[in-house]
């Protein structure tokens, strides 16, 4: 009833749309995992890793050229 | 009766024997070499980038890169590092191809089946000083220089093994030990006679960020890189690690409330007993 036949309705009642949001949401849940691991990992490890260096060198390069 | 004492004598020898059997394998260990030929254990030093979430330190193995090329490379090989692994850990693609582009490596044979040279691409290894290990051996009398890429492992203690025994090395043996001709004391090399000469001294490359090159700080920069070069998914391992357990965990999560969920009708349901009505009396 109220929200939980909502989302019912919208989402599990037709088996079409069921799948369409059981991948959607394997998607958009894998996007946020990855994105959020990764922000949590880079602010861990600032100033350690490559991308965190390779500004200085890179312009250095394109600077001798 | 004679069977009684065979019986007797032979569960006596049984427990005896299996008494001394326990004491071969659970005794005390037998040590076959002095603590001279097992080498000196290293000390265990803070390693940052050995922590399970840290990364390596990318500059520090820039630095170490340097250290390598610049002296270690005079004598060990680092066959298994292709410079595109250097691209995007060390070096810039520019850089990295500038680098291979310095030695030249055999094409494949030509029409003729003439092989020419050819200048290094970003696929190309990173060359040996020597052609082969006798090359090697006789540059370094006898000694041969081993490869370096997968020294951390090879070795126990790893980095603090390497570390230990770059910076090991004494101004003069101690009184009284026995140094081959032709090699150095390091206390920290089994045996403690080892090939390889001090090589670390202060100032001996220039840093190009300005780190100041004291031996030890070298040393420590070239360890962290041969750490590197041994395990180089090491960044990506431990983040994936942590990863796998976040998922795993809330997997767990949902499996216990799922148990609870589907258990919670058995755990609240009430058992009632109604005895039997008989003899027209009730009971209860
Ligand atoms: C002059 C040549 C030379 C240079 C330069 C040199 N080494 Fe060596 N290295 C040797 C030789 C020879 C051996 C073999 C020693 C032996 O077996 O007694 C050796 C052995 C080693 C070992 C193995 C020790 C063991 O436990 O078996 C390590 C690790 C090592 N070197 C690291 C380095 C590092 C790191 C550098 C650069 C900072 C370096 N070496 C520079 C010649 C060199």
């Amino acid at each position: 009833m109220g929200v939980y036949s909502g989302l019912y309705n919208t989402f599990f009642r037709q088996n079409t749309t069921m799948l369409a949001t059981v991948f959607l949401g394997a998607f958009g849940l894998q996007l946020a995992f990855d994105s959020g691991s990764t922000l949590i990992w880079n602010n861990i490890n600032k100033g350690r890793q490559w991308q965190d260096i390779k500004a200085k060198y890179v312009q250095n390069a394109e600077e001798e050229e | 009766m004679w069977s009684n004492a065979i019986a007797g004598s032979t569960a006596t020898l049984a427990a005896i024997g299996t008494a001394y059997w326990c004491y071969l394998t659970f005794g005390p260990k037998a040590y076959a070499m002095t603590p001279a030929e097992e080498g000196l254990h290293p000390t265990q030093y803070p390693w940052e980038h050995v922590k399970l979430h840290k990364t390596f330190d990318h500059q520090a193995l820039r630095r170490g890169f340097q250290v390598y090329r610049e002296v270690c490379a005079a004598c060990h090989s680092l066959n298994r590092i292709p410079y595109r692994t250097l691209v995007g850990t060390v070096l810039t693609v520019d850089e990295a191809k500038e680098l291979a582009e310095e030695n030249e490596y055999d094409t494949d044979p030509n029409d003729e089946g003439e092989i020419e040279k050819r200048p290094g691409k970003l696929s190309d290894y990173i060359p040996a000083p020597y052609k082969n290990d006798e090359a090697a051996r006789a540059a370094n009398q006898g000694a041969l220089p081993p490869d370096l890429s997968l020294m951390v492992k090879a070795r126990h203690g790893g980095c603090n093994y390497i570390f230990s025994l770059l910076t090991g090395y004494p101004e003069e043996p101690p009184a009284g030990a026995v140094v081959q001709e032709g090699l150095n004391f390091n206390p920290y090399f089994p045996g403690t006679g080892i090939a390889m000469a001090r090589v670390l001294y202060d100032g001996l490359v220039e840093y190009e960020d300005g780190t100041p090159a004291t031996s030890s700080q070298m040393a420590k920069d070239v360890v962290e890189f041969l750490n590197w070069s041994a395990e180089p998914e090491a960044d990506e391992r431990k983040k994936m690690g942590w990863k796998v357990l976040a998922a795993t965990l809330a997997l767990w999560g949902i499996s216990v409330w799922v148990k609870r969920y589907k258990w919670s009708p058995v755990k609240t349901r009430k058992l009632v007993y109604n005895p039997p009505v008989s003899g027209g009396r009730k009971f209860g």
